[in-house]
């Protein structure tokens, strides 16, 4: 408290000072000069170090990867996919308490096609597991898996005969932990999820897994379908011989 | 619940002169129940139907391993009217899991008996559509069976791996 | 793309290495394909510059002529079909050719992973076959490997909006095997707790199922309201969702100071919370074109399928446990049971909210008339003894130390404890072989009977009030398979 008070009378402005976001004493005439540049420029009048200045007042430069993974990940599109109790915690993320579209996730897609993200809500089942793969399969790049919840990472309190945790039939990239996980966890998973995308453009992180190339699409033509056959059991070989 | 004294009635009416009918009577300060054979249990229930019990509530599965007849098929009945409830058992043993459906009478049975035949394997004679309803159809086994694995994984974190404890040498 | 990139890719001068690469790109367009677009050209069009071009233009030629002798074709067929059949009831024409679709697991208005293999005569539902077992998890099988206490929490996660009713099932059958007297407190905090899971649950209910039916806004109010009650039972108990609050016995502890005033506050504006969904719903006219008169299925039929709960009395059978047969002092308390008369899809909605009214009348009178006293059994053997004990009691340590390691021990026997929960009557099954683990447990969830009404419920009505009814019938995924 006694520093605060400090820099409060240091700044000599008033108790509004200790707010970062608070104006400084130099703000106004920057502000002036920059309207100024603004108005001239308009007016096709400015010139030489003052354009200068302007352009490196208002243009940001990325490279466009940066700037994509920006767009991508702060609209991460959860397909609508509830299996058990945590889908009801995660229609309550797009409740009014927890309002996902804070964080651009609150179009929730119907089909797998559109969605960018699947959230594993719940247990899956010995018999479900091959559908949810189907569907994170069906889903295109870039696409993002999480697990909420302790069965669908972990088989949780149910560690039967029934359950098979995400991992062993699909590439999870955050799991969310509780049983089940209040909303705000989910929204902490979902923000770790954006800071990775946002942060590793090249989806490095993915590798580890094998999430790569694992959309379904249609094949073009009789063509490609028989190529894709060849090429799968050229790879069954290959691990054949690597065990013999 | 019927106290004892109608229980005796209502198990009289439902063995109707066939002493072989109903096999056993209990009754706790809480449940009555009429253990009847298990071809017998149509007729069984139809007896108790017309005694105002008209509703088949449950329909569940009991694995009794290691006792014999290992399995039991439990009908909990309710009358609206009289507001009660009563409880019949069948018993079949593993040799023979046969068990008279009751679908035709009691519709609601259909869902109920498909399910105590996908986890106990006692086949309901003259059901529809006996097929599995809750594991895949290609499932084998029945995990409901006391002698049948719960299954699962042992939780092992890093550093806590099991070990032969190798404590016998 | 690194920076090194970018630098590389700033402007480009028009002329250099752009424009070469532009004509690199171009080149493949080669001499064969020229020579062969030449010819084609010759015989088509002697104006097209290039021969891709020509090509594509005759491509398109052809396709558009058959095209045009397709639509010839339609409309050909389209003069023999005689349409007057079919502008009024689509339901009675006799068409013959059937569609089976399927619809699920993963569809977002089966509420769950629900299968529906739906047999279709055009629009008209002719029969539906619900296919199941894609959220099964074995919780029977994994309570038998428990000790009594252990098992609450896993069956609590069976039918995950009624977990106070799954917990009062399990423990209901196991107080009477135990022969054990739950105290008035508790059974009256247990009733505040069920009837506000009930409201809790018929408000998401109420939320999805007119989100299905376009009336989206009303998710976000129903779910302002349920936050209010998660708030209630995490301010009771630390969790939101799968409690753990009742316990055999009574419940884990008393209420915390000021949760009475809590409650107080969200039962003062539930009531005008309801009278605003009403508002908005009960008289619009959408949504009671899309509920009345849909999904009809009289009392007979559905107690022959063994429907109970809100679906029953929607048909205008007053059956509820709570009045029939009261369990945890729901005689003390002084309610109605609402009922419908014809057992559509407006009655069963209409029920459900006058359920929720009448739920707040309960536990108004239930926090009035609150006892004082203990909150769980007396009896060492089934709880634990207060921490003060332990410090004091050599008893007190033994009995915790045994309940704690070893769990009780129930006599043998078998027990089977119905309840009214939100979806109907909720009865669960307890065989103890004198162990310390249950034997047997299995519920009895009314979703999973209910369930089985749903294709006579659904046949002859249009695919788009199939979803309504499915809707209506508030099947729980986690209760029907378990």
């Amino acid at each position: 408290m006694e520093v605060i008070r400090h820099g409060k009378a240091e700044a000599g402005i008033g108790p509004a000072a200790a707010s970062p976001h608070a104006l400084q004493p130099g703000d106004k005439e920057a502000f002036r000069a920059r309207q100024l540049r603004a108005r001239d420029l308009l007016r096709g009048e400015l010139e030489g170090d003052d354009i200068e200045q302007h352009v490196r007042d208002s243009i940001v430069t990325t490279t466009l990867d940066k700037a994509a993974h920006w767009a991508q990940g702060n609209s991460i599109f959860p397909l609508t996919f509830g299996l058990a109790c945590c889908s009801i915690e995660m229609i309550s993320l797009v409740g009014a308490r927890m309002d996902m579209s804070r964080f651009g996730s609150e179009a929730m897609r119907a089909t797998p096609r559109q969605a960018d993200m699947i959230i594993l809500a719940g247990r899956v089942s010995m018999k479900m597991a091959p559908i949810v793969r189907r569907i994170y399969d069906q889903m295109l790049e870039p696409k993002y898996a999480i697990a909420m919840g302790a069965c669908s990472s972990s088989m949780g309190v149910f560690n039967n005969y029934a359950i098979v945790p995400a991992d062993k039939f699909m590439p999870v990239d955050v799991h969310i932990p509780g049983c089940p996980p209040r909303p705000e966890a989910v929204v902490y998973g979902i923000l770790k999820l954006r800071k990775m995308i946002q942060d590793d453009p090249t989806m490095a992180w993915r590798d580890r897994y094998r999430a790569h190339g694992t959309e379904e699409t249609k094949p073009w033509s009789l063509d490609e379908l028989e190529e894709r056959a060849g090429r799968a059991a050229e790879l069954e070989q290959r691990e054949q011989d690597a065990r013999a | 619940m019927p106290d004892l004294a109608a229980l005796e009635r209502l198990a009289d009416i439902v063995g109707a002169g066939d002493d072989s009918v109903v096999v056993a009577q209990v009754h706790t300060d809480r449940r009555s129940e009429i253990q009847v054979r298990p071809d017998a249990v149509v007729e069984s229930l139809e007896r108790l139907r017309s005694q105002g019990y008209q509703h088949l509530m449950s329909l569940h599965g009991v694995d009794y391993y290691p006792e014999e007849p290992r399995f039991g098929v439990i009908y909990e009945l309710l009358s609206f009217e009289l507001q009660d409830r009563v409880t019949v058992k069948v018993r079949v043993p593993l040799s023979d899991p046969h068990v008279a459906s009751v679908t035709g009478k009691w519709p609601t049975a259909s869902f109920q008996e498909r399910e105590v035949f996908d986890m106990f394997g006692v086949v309901f004679v003259g059901h529809p559509d006996m097929r599995r309803i809750l594991l895949p159809d290609d499932y084998i086994g029945h995990p409901q069976r006391r002698d049948f694995p719960v299954g699962g994984e042992p939780v092992l974190f890093t550093g806590n791996e099991q070990r032969n404890p190798g404590w016998w040498k | 793309m690194s920076t090194d990139d970018e630098k590389r890719d700033g402007p480009v001068p028009e002329d250099g290495e752009a424009t070469t690469g532009s004509r690199e790109h171009d080149a493949p367009a080669t001499q064969g394909e020229r020579e062969r677009g030449a010819e084609i050209a010759d015989e088509t069009d002697a104006t097209t510059p290039s021969g891709i071009a020509a090509t594509a233009v005759q491509e398109r030629s052809e396709r558009e002529a058959e095209w045009e002798e397709l639509a010839k074709r339609y409309r050909a067929d389209e003069a023999t079909i005689d349409f007057s059949s079919q502008l009024g009831a689509v339901a009675t024409q006799d068409e013959t050719e059937l569609l089976t679709i399927n619809m699920g697991p993963h569809h977002p208005a089966t509420h769950g992973v629900l299968r529906l293999l739906t047999t279709l005569e055009g629009e008209v539902i002719r029969d539906v076959k619900p296919i199941i077992g894609y959220l099964h998890t074995g919780i029977e099988k994994t309570a038998e490997d428990k000790a009594y206490w252990k098992v609450i929490p896993v069956v609590e996660r069976m039918d995950y909006l009624a977990y106070y009713f799954n917990a009062m099932a399990y423990c209901g059958a196991v107080e009477e095997l135990l022969g054990v007297e739950v105290p008035k407190r508790a059974q009256y905090l247990r009733v505040i707790h069920l009837e506000l899971n009930r409201i809790m649950s018929h408000l998401v209910w109420l939320g999805t199922t007119m989100l299905d039916l376009g009336a989206i806004s009303i998710l976000w109010y129903a779910f302002r309201e349920r936050e209010t009650v998660l708030d209630l039972f995490e301010y009771s108990s630390g969790q939101r969702m799968h409690t753990r609050y009742f316990q055999i016995g009574g419940v884990v502890e008393d209420i915390p100071a000021g949760w009475d005033k809590k409650l107080q506050r969200f039962l003062d504006e539930m009531p005008t919370r309801l009278d605003q969904y009403e508002a908005m719903l009960s008289k619009n006219e959408i949504i009671l074109q899309r509920l009345k008169n849909v999904g009809v299925l009289d009392a007979q039929r559905l107690q022959e399928w063994g429907v109970t709960g809100p679906l029953l009395r929607a048909a205008g059978v007053p059956w509820d446990l709570r009045k029939a047969t009261p369990y945890s002092s729901y005689e003390d308390f002084d309610f109605k049971v609402p009922v419908g008369t014809i057992g559509d899809n407006y009655d069963r909605y209409a029920v459900r909210i006058a359920e929720m009214r009448e739920s707040v009348k309960i536990i108004q009178q239930a926090l009035n008339g609150l006892p004082e006293g203990p909150t769980i059994t007396e009896d060492r053997k089934v709880a634990l003894p207060p921490r003060h004990e332990l410090a004091t009691s050599m008893e007190a340590l033994i009995h915790h130390f045994k309940l704690v390691t070893e769990g009780m021990r129930v006599p043998e026997g078998e027990s089977y404890f119905p309840i009214e929960g939100p979806r109907g009557e909720l009865g669960c099954f307890v065989r103890s072989d004198g162990s310390s683990k249950p034997a047997r447990v299995h519920m009895r969830d009314p979703s999973f009977v209910n369930l089985q009404a749903f294709g006579d419920m659904a046949r002859g009505e249009y695919i788009a009030d199939m979803i309504a009814t499915l809707a209506c019938l508030d099947p729980l995924l986690g209760g029907i398979d378990r």
